[in-house]
């Protein structure tokens, strides 16, 4: 007894402060891959090595469609290396949960030279529908909504749907006293009867579809689905085969994506205090009408 | 001397079995493969597991029809003091589509011939329960590993019957189901227990919950890219499922990786596997009540995945492994980071394994718990962790050193004791020793090149690979096909095996502790059903 309190008072207080002071994460860490687009000579070499297909191209005549699709990315930074001319870099960017899927795809268009290298940019298309940007304020108004509108708790309910336990392995990782995700008045639960939101990784099995759409089922209104990871998001590296369905929102409606391979759970943080403005706001509603 | 001991191993085996036996051949230095004319392995086996004390590792087939003009089933075999691993091929004709089973000698068998049955439609004849297993009762009779099934097809909504358990009768006998959503934040998978009170009586299994197609997404994928999907096949062991992968290429096209290359990966093996031990400890504690033990050691796993993020930008280790050597080289900093927290890590593991040591009733809860006798756990095929504390004495870095291993001296902990307490005394003795193969891995060979470049895969190689992960035994076998792309990937993850431990090791015990029994064998399900 003696030797554990020794242990305590030697550890310390070791919770981070995130989201109100900023994560504390290595500088070797891969976040977002950041496209210069204007820069961008040719991007078949980053095509070409990209794992899961999330920067495609289409060609017609002399031009070409490049899409870049954050919600296949696993982040493995190939595509940096491939692209000799600078114009892909990785940053550290990792607060990339929205409520629209459409936020998590950026489009070019370019003219080509006889060699099928880029000649000149024609348009790039960004949806950002409704993203919330300054995550201080988003961590703020979470709590607030949680100790007021929600009575101090918020319940999750966790499901795997078909991951490799990479998700899985980081949501565990909300729980542990660095990022302690009770400070929030988060909680997950046992049961879907208690949730207020689902938690789901990917990529949806056939094996799993039924249990999946039971768990939803049994939860109470108003809820919220978050569908985590690349593979929760689109099916990532598996995609949609035989034994898989892809993403979460070919089951179900989903309320937040958060992108990763796996999220690292400062992301995951993000991804669920976005969704519990949504959550306030359904909840408004139900109890309105 | 290889090539007569492989003749006389020849002549030996036309003498006892006649024709049966068609080539006896060496592929690469590691493997040994006896060609078969005829389906029929057992007497062969039979002999292979008497004369060499050889141990079945596993078995799975391929669909060979479109050359061939048959399917082949491989069977894996370790044999005792040799690093090379013998592989028995036997055709399996493309009209009588049966092979004989094995399961009712070699019990540890039984999943991998029945998930031959699900995915190749090839029919285990003479197996005790030939029931699904990879496929769910309620699929339609399509078979996805044959070569004529697009793995893009989509399959109607299921209509066929779900499974049925054995019923369990008896005065005051209750089945209890649970899963595949659990209560907590793990993998699914379905468990049925038959209790009488508290005591489990039987405990059934369903798994492949999460099946995704995996070893056909192999055959799509080109080579480099398969890379990422053997990371995701079980996200824990990405790296080890990583390296095993790219080794088994390696083998196929001759490419020698660079001794700095095998060092790096070894530290990054070392790191994955005490990572996840730390990780178990504390969970064990947590599933007896000693949460503070817990919170130490999930603080502990914490610094450690901080720590494989410095190292290669990610904290499961991804995206560092690659064909030919690594992706990356470190820099001083990095080994200055890598040096201090194997330091700081090394105190403080101690101070963890003291805390549950000297915590009676966490002892009191563990010993005794969940005991699997070492005759069992032999029968059973199980290996890694869980074998290791019921006397099977194997482990893949001693027996077929492969990165670095051969350079470095380490113990292998085995008891005999099985239950849950011995279970996590070999991951705190395994901690123990990777902290000793970190530090003398980090004073060696790190000055030179990391990778080699990679040229073209030469089709039509076969491969096998073997990796110690964290769990325990991870092998891969593949066959390259032309264009960079694989004809064949079979993924054996240590799960595969050791699930059955699981089922025997909960007899017996109350319910309540099946959560720390089961955590004590910690299996991967997405490993397991790929």
């Amino acid at each position: 007894m003696f030797k554990i309190l020794q242990k305590m008072a030697s550890t310390g207080i070791v919770t981070a402060n995130y989201p109100a002071e900023p994560a504390n994460i290595s500088e070797r860490f891969r976040g977002r891959p950041a496209f210069d687009f204007d820069k961008w000579k040719d991007a078949r070499p980053a095509a070409e090595v990209c794992p899961t297909g999330a920067i495609s191209l289409s060609d017609k005549g002399d031009s070409r469609k490049v899409t870049v699709d954050y919600g296949l990315c696993v982040f493995c930074g190939l595509c940096a290396e491939a692209s000799s001319d600078q114009a892909v870099r990785i940053t550290q960017e990792f607060e990339l949960a929205t409520s629209d899927r459409r936020n998590l795809v950026v489009t070019a268009e370019y003219t080509l030279n006889a060699d099928r290298a880029h000649r000149e940019l024609r348009k790039v298309d960004r949806q950002l529908v409704n993203a919330e940007t300054d995550v201080e304020r988003l961590g703020q108004k979470a709590r607030e909504t949680i100790q007021k509108i929600l009575g101090r708790s918020l319940a999750i309910r966790e499901v795997d749907a078909g991951s490799c336990n990479g998700c899985e392995l980081e949501i565990v990782a909300l729980n542990n006293p660095v990022h302690d995700i009770e400070r929030f008045g988060i909680q997950f639960v046992a049961s879907p009867r208690h949730a207020d939101m689902l938690l789901v990784t990917g990529p949806v099995t056939r094996n799993m579809e039924l249990a999946l759409l039971k768990t939803h089922r049994a939860m109470a209104e108003p809820k919220v689905v978050v569908a985590v990871g690349a593979c929760g998001i689109s099916g990532g590296i598996f995609g949609v085969n035989y034994a898989s369905l892809g993403g979460v929102d070919k089951v179900l409606p989903v309320d937040v994506y958060i992108p990763g391979c796996p999220p690292r759970p400062q992301a995951l943080l993000h991804g669920i205090l976005l969704a519990v403005g949504h959550l306030a706001e359904r909840l408004h509603n139900h109890r309105a009408g | 001397m290889m090539m007569q001991a492989m003749s006389a191993m020849f002549e030996a085996l036309r003498q006892k079995f006649g024709q049966q036996v068609q080539s006896v051949r060496a592929d690469g230095e590691g493997e040994i493969y006896i060609v078969l004319g005829d389906a029929d392995i057992r007497p062969i086996t039979e002999h292979l597991r008497g004369e060499f004390g050889a141990r079945l590792v596993t078995v799975f087939a391929e669909d060979r029809r479109a050359t061939e003009g048959v399917f082949f089933n491989y069977y894996v075999l370790e044999q005792k003091g040799s690093a090379q691993y013998l592989i028995v091929r036997a055709p399996v004709g493309a009209d009588s589509l049966e092979f004989p089973s094995l399961s009712a000698q070699l019990p540890s068998v039984n999943w991998q011939e029945r998930e031959i049955q699900d995915w190749f439609g090839l029919k285990a004849v003479g197996h005790p329960n030939p029931r699904r297993v990879a496929l769910h009762d309620n699929w339609p009779d399509v078979y996805p590993l044959r070569k004529d099934f697009p793995i893009e097809t989509v399959l109607p909504p299921f209509e066929g019957e779900r499974h049925i358990y054995r019923p369990a009768f008896g005065e005051g006998v209750l089945q209890v189901p649970v899963g595949p959503v659990h209560a907590g934040i793990i993998e699914p998978g379905h468990f049925n227990f038959a209790v009488a009170g508290e005591p489990i009586l039987y405990l059934q299994l369903r798994m492949f919950y999460t099946h995704k197609g995996t070893e056909k997404l192999f055959e799509k994928l080109p080579i480099h890219k398969a890379v990422f999907l053997a990371e995701s096949i079980s996200g824990d062991s990405s790296f080890s499922h990583g390296t095993a992968f790219c080794q088994a290429i390696e083998h196929a096209a001759d490419i020698e990786v660079p001794l700095r290359g095998l060092v790096m990966r070894t530290i990054l093996l070392e790191l994955e596997r005490i990572c996840n031990h730390v990780a178990d400890i504390g969970a064990i504690a947590n599933d007896v009540g000693f949460v503070m033990a817990n919170a130490h050691a999930s603080r502990l796993k914490e610094t450690l995945v901080t720590l494989n993020e410095q190292m290669t930008g990610s904290r499961l280790l991804r995206g560092m492994i690659c064909i030919g050597g690594v992706r990356r080289g470190w820099e001083q900093a990095q080994l200055d980071a890598l040096r201090n927290a194997v330091d700081s890590f090394a105190c403080e593991f101690q101070d963890l394994v003291d805390m549950i040591e000297s915590s009676e009733s966490t002892r009191d809860r563990l010993e005794q718990t969940g005991v699997l006798r070492p005759d069992k756990a032999r029968d059973l095929g199980i290996v890694g962790v869980g074998g290791r504390a019921s006397g099977v004495d194997l482990d893949v870095r001693r027996d077929h050193p492969y990165a670095a291993y051969a350079r470095y001296s380490f113990r292998v902990p085995v008891y005999q004791a099985g239950d849950v307490w011995h279970r996590m005394q070999v991951r705190v003795d395994e901690v123990n020793e990777s902290v000793g193969i970190l530090r003398s891995a980090m004073e060696d060979g790190l000055q030179r090149e990391f990778r080699v470049p990679v040229p073209a895969i030469p089709s039509h190689r076969c491969a096998l690979s073997a990796v110690e992960g964290w769990r325990g035994e991870i092998v891969h076998w593949i066959r390259t096909g032309p264009d960079n792309h694989l004809q064949r990937c079979k993924i054996k993850d240590p799960s595969l095996n050791n699930w059955p431990a699981v089922v025997e090791a909960v007899q017996g015990n109350i319910i309540a502790d099946f959560p720390v029994i089961n955590k004590s064998f910690n299996l991967s399900y997405s490993g397991t059903d790929r």
